[in-house]
């Protein structure tokens, strides 16, 4: 039983990894977003082997239903819908290698040289205690985060919109 | 092997690849999904923090602080590159140079 869950758990790893590599490197974007998908479903699956079930469900409706939906609807919007074969190209390919591989090197040193502490959590419903911390410990932060996202939603309309016969 | 090092490496992995989108591609839509990889990077490592570092829920909530400025950031970001479509008839980030002299 514990070596199948070794099994999924370096499956699930591999499904994000490799999903994340196809958003990064395929050529055609519906590709990327559409692999984008399976990173976020990764990730939901990760964060239930972390015990968050909380967490796990909102990653999937909040990115998948949410996020993932508006990034295509933006691929379909800004692209001349004649195929679905929208390519993107890429640019500054070899100059981007360095500053990414040097901060690759410095987190995997930083993350393999540095002793962690092995206080574990035990594996319970997070719900309710996550609910009674953001209504307590974090009751102002989740007040700024609704008017965050009430500014973010005005300000999204406020902005798509076409005005007709200005130049707004 | 499911100890805090592994989880941070995989997210270590993500956000440099997150950050590699971000650098490489040239449509503004691709460049918002590294975005997204490197926010879902930074709440993994929140999450794996709160499983074994700390004992706590604080990580948690500050994964679920990452999950709404994501989606906020995310319709915004499409708003404007809806703009840039309109003004530009291209989505691709090095066309808007309007600014460069």
């Amino acid at each position: 039983m514990e070596l199948l869950k070794q099994i999924v758990f370096f499956l699930f790893v591999a499904l994000t990894l490799a999903s994340a590599m196809v958003v990064v490197f395929h050529k055609r974007i519906i590709y990327s977003a559409f692999a984008l998908l399976f990173t976020f479903f990764g990730v939901a699956a990760l964060y239930v082997y972390l015990a968050a079930d909380f967490l796990a469900a909102s990653q999937v409706l909040i990115y998948v239903g949410g996020i993932l939906t508006l990034i295509i609807f933006g691929v379909f919007l800004t692209a001349r819908i004649t195929t679905l074969e929208i390519p993107d190209e890429t640019h500054q390919r070899y100059i981007a290698l360095i500053p990414v591989v040097l901060l690759g090197v410095g987190l995997f040193w930083m993350i393999y040289t540095t002793p962690w502490g092995s206080v574990v959590r035990p594996v319970e419903p997070t719900t309710k205690d996550l609910g009674k911390l953001l209504l307590t410990d974090y009751l102002v932060p989740f007040e700024v985060a609704s008017m965050l996202l009430l500014a973010a939603l005005i300000g999204a309309m406020r902005l798509a919109r076409f005005y007709k016969g200005t130049d707004d | 092997m499911n100890n805090l090092t592994t989880y941070l490496a995989i997210s270590a992995a993500l956000f440099i690849l997150g950050v590699l989108a971000m650098m490489t591609r040239k449509n503004a839509v691709s460049v918002l999904m590294g975005v997204e990889l490197v926010l879902n990077a930074a709440g993994l490592n929140f999450v794996a923090f709160s499983r074994y570092g700390a004992g706590n829920l604080n990580g948690q909530a500050a994964a679920l602080f990452i999950m709404i400025v994501a989606a906020a950031e995310a319709a915004v970001a499409l708003a404007i590159f809806l703009n840039l479509y309109r003004l530009k008839a291209t989505a691709e980030v090095n066309k808007a140079d309007s600014l460069k002299w």
